[in-house]
């Protein structure tokens, strides 16, 4: 590469005059868009026929919808301490709803001189799952974040100890219980998803059938009868005498469910892994879990991430079928928050806020998802 | 390598070793299993519950609110469930085909030249999908039961449909008889304007010559139920709701629960959809469109034969998860009350008490359903799959 670099003027000269110069011709003139407004709107709106005609479309839309959603959310909207009388007679969005139960949306019903330590309990889960998205974390130092965030999280939740009241699982709910379930559901799915994945690669047959029928059969049936399973039939499945919690029925069972989906994200890791490299790690005489836990995982769940955060987000949202079994979680809340007489019409702001929350958390995680993509293409391309 | 290389001993054959901790994974499953249904049995005695599919034949003793069959409380409860199972395939038959039909059009939408178009496309898929589906569902169900308008004051935004939160009310045409005349001349022209374009596609492949099969096919399939239609006399009458007391008389219903979950479902999985035909147009170079077009091909024949062709590839793979997401999602159904596979089931156990042939039976057909889509999907995929050597 040297010797290219360091060619002698009189060569380099030689090889330019081989180099035809761009004709004047050739030369694009700049793009209208740079130029105005005006341009821009041309090219991007009135290009044609009938691009104009949809644009017309699109505007009349706008017209349509924008002003009557602009008053109903700001113009006629009532802000703090409206009393339900004053929102109707507005006539637009009443948020005085959020402001009168969103302790209640927020954290259902665990006692109320008590927030503070969902909220902090919160902060802690979301600190973890920042660490967790941060590269300098994809090792084992992440088991050590959430060692240390998980049982502090316990704490705060459950109390019992150093002062603190103790609060039973029946009283928790609303967005602690939401991120609760779908991190927990994430975190215990896991291990379990890349035993079934590596079982549904191996070469032995029974174990390969056990984990095909597994996630199969998960995968060909709703989250809802997976949920029914645990509240219904999992106390059955108990010796006599022994009970069953509630909350942690919904997180088996989400569990369960999670780590067939996310088998089949480690499974496309393992698969896309050249098979030179398990060749080379058989030839180094290595044994199964060594060449497993040495030379294919690390590289095969690398390439998983961002399948895994998609993952993630599906389980979130997947968590609010919860509603079904009875647990308070952010859209039993909101929902429940309806059943008071006198804030029932407002069911547009209570269910917008929930949703407002949901968006939040799914939209940050799959930007991070597609930013994680790049990243790991920019990697691989060079 | 010596000729007399010490025996490796048996338990250290790699063959052996395979079928030695298969034995101990599948005996380990076994006890596993074992351990819990003889917990259950024994929970169940407790109980005094008798297992069996026998609870399928008795009386179900409550009523359903839509059926497309007729169903009484006196009917068995295997026929209560199989209630739920046409309505769950109601509402996932028309989801499927709505779904896609928006999604496609979305899909092109963001992909469109004009920025508004593209923006707002974007808009609705980021919006959508970041939204928990059951929470859509919720929020439709009460906008149509608590936003609408009683039936008295109900909008009637076309002579004889009304909008109130009692549901969608449509007219219903009266055919006098020439009903099953039309629906039989419909189908007969379907398989003709089949057999037409098979027709035209050989004599296309053997002589070269092309024959507008698409638009007479569309043609039969338009003209000929017409055509039964006017001999029949062209019956005109229209069966019209009218308000009678508090509600709507004559005419059909679109039931509250029925339209939301089938507005949610849509309008969520559409926005998956949308995403996967972008992708999947996005994944034909744009050279191939130039090629076409060099080689003389008009713009609809272009997008039919040549680019379609290997979108559908990229597309087909993923359309199939999404049709059964859809269809696994309207169990969410439970929640506002339409009468699907899982709320019958959740009523039929309730009352039985026979919980774990209940929820065995819905896993079952919902397999069974889940399976058919992604067995019709595959046959699909393969038939469009690029022919290798």
């Amino acid at each position: 590469m040297t010797s290219n670099t360091n060619l002698d003027p009189k060569t380099a000269s030689e090889i330019a005059s081989h180099v035809e110069e761009p004709s004047q011709t050739e030369l694009r003139a700049p793009r209208r868009s740079a130029l105005n407004v005006l341009g821009w709107a041309r090219e991007n709106l009135f290009s044609s026929a009938p691009n104009t005609l949809l644009t017309v479309l699109a505007v009349s839309l706008l017209v349509w919808a924008v002003p009557p959603l602009l008053g109903w959310v700001l113009l006629k909207a009532t802000f703090l301490g409206a009393d339900p009388q004053a929102c109707r007679e507005a006539g637009g969005a009443c948020w005085s709803f959020i402001e009168v139960k969103h302790r209640f949306i927020l954290f259902g019903l665990y006692p109320h001189d008590e927030h503070w330590r969902p909220l902090l309990a919160m902060g802690l889960f979301l600190s973890a799952i920042a660490a967790s998205c941060d590269p300098r974390f994809w090792n084992l130092r992440i088991l050590a974040v959430w060692g240390a965030a998980l049982p502090f999280c316990g704490l705060l939740m459950w109390g019992g100890l150093l002062g603190l009241t103790f609060v039973g699982n029946d009283k928790w709910g609303g967005l602690p219980l939401t991120l609760i379930l779908a991190t927990l559901g994430i975190v215990l799915a896991f291990p379990l998803s890349v035993l079934l994945a590596l079982g549904r690669r191996s070469d032995m047959p029974a174990i390969r059938a056990i984990c095909v029928g597994y996630i199969e059969t998960v995968r060909g049936v709703p989250l809802v009868s997976v949920l029914f399973m645990a509240s219904i039939m999992f106390p059955l499945f108990l010796p006599e005498g022994m009970t069953i919690d509630k909350l942690l029925r919904a997180q088996l069972g989400i569990m369960l469910f999670t780590a067939a989906y996310l088998a089949e994200a480690v499974r496309g890791g393992l698969q896309a892994l050249p098979k030179g490299q398990y060749e080379a790690a058989d030839a180094l005489g290595l044994s199964y879990w060594q060449k497993m836990g040495l030379i294919i995982l690390p590289q095969a769940l690398r390439l998983v991430i961002p399948p895994i955060v998609n993952q993630f987000i599906s389980c979130f949202k997947d968590t609010s079928l919860v509603i079904i079994i009875g647990l308070y979680d952010l859209l039993t809340t909101a929902k429940t928050a309806l059943s008071d007489p006198l804030w029932r019409p407002f069911y547009i702001e209570s269910y917008v806020f929930a949703a407002f929350i949901y968006f939040l958390f799914c939209f940050f995680m799959s930007r991070y998802s597609q930013y994680l993509e790049k990243r790991l293409n920019a990697g691989l391309k060079r | 390598m010596s000729q007399d290389a010490p025996k490796t001993p048996w338990w250290n054959d790699q063959g052996n070793r395979a079928i030695l901790y298969q034995v101990l994974v599948v005996g380990a499953v076994v006890l596993v299993g074992w351990y819990l249904i003889s917990n259950t049995l024994a929970n169940l005695a407790a109980r005094n519950i008798a297992t069996g599919f026998g609870f399928l034949g008795r009386e179900a003793g409550f009523a359903i609110g839509e059926s497309p069959i007729a169903f009484d409380p006196a009917d068995s409860y295997a026929k209560a469930i199989l209630v739920g199972l046409l309505n769950t395939l109601i509402v996932a038959v028309l989801g499927v085909a709505l779904s896609t039909v928006i999604g496609t059009i979305v899909g092109i939408a963001r992909l469109s030249g004009n920025w508004l178009v593209a923006r707002l496309a974007t808009l609705y898929v980021e919006t959508l999908r970041n939204i928990p589906v059951l929470l859509q569902l919720l929020f439709w169900y009460a906008l149509i039961t608590e936003g609408l308008p009683a039936a008295r004051q109900a909008f009637n935004p076309l002579p004889g449909v009304f909008l109130s939160n009692r549901g969608l009310k449509l007219p219903t045409p009266d055919w006098g008889g020439t009903e099953w005349a039309v629906l039989a001349a419909l189908l007969l022209a379907v398989l003709g304007a089949v057999m037409l374009a098979r027709w035209a596609r050989r004599r296309q492949a053997e002589t070269g010559q092309s024959f507008p099969s698409v638009r007479a096919g569309l043609g039969l399939i338009l003209g000929l139920p017409l055509l039964v239609w006017l001999l029949g006399g062209a019956p005109v009458a229209m069966q019209v709701p009218e308000l009678k007391g508090f509600n709507f008389e004559g005419g059909t219903t679109v039931s509250p629960e029925f339209a939301a979950l089938l507005t949610g479902l849509t309008l969520y999985t559409a926005s998956f959809i949308a995403e996967i035909v972008r992708s999947g147009i996005l994944a034909v170079s744009p050279g191939q469109t130039e090629a076409a077009l060099a080689l003389g091909l008009k713009r609809g024949q272009v997008l039919r034969l040549v680019v379609l062709p290997q979108a559908l590839r990229v597309i087909i793979p993923p359309l199939t998860s999404q049709y059964l997401n859809l269809t696994k999602n309207s169990s969410l159904a439970v929640a506002i009350g339409y009468p699907d596979l899982v709320s019958v089931g959740n009523t039929t156990i309730n009352q039985t008490g026979q919980a774990i042939e209940g929820v065995a039976l819905l896993m079952a057909v919902y397999l069974a359903v889940s399976l058919g889509i992604s067995v019709f999907m595959n046959w699909y995929d393969k038939k469009t799959a690029l022919v290798g050597r």
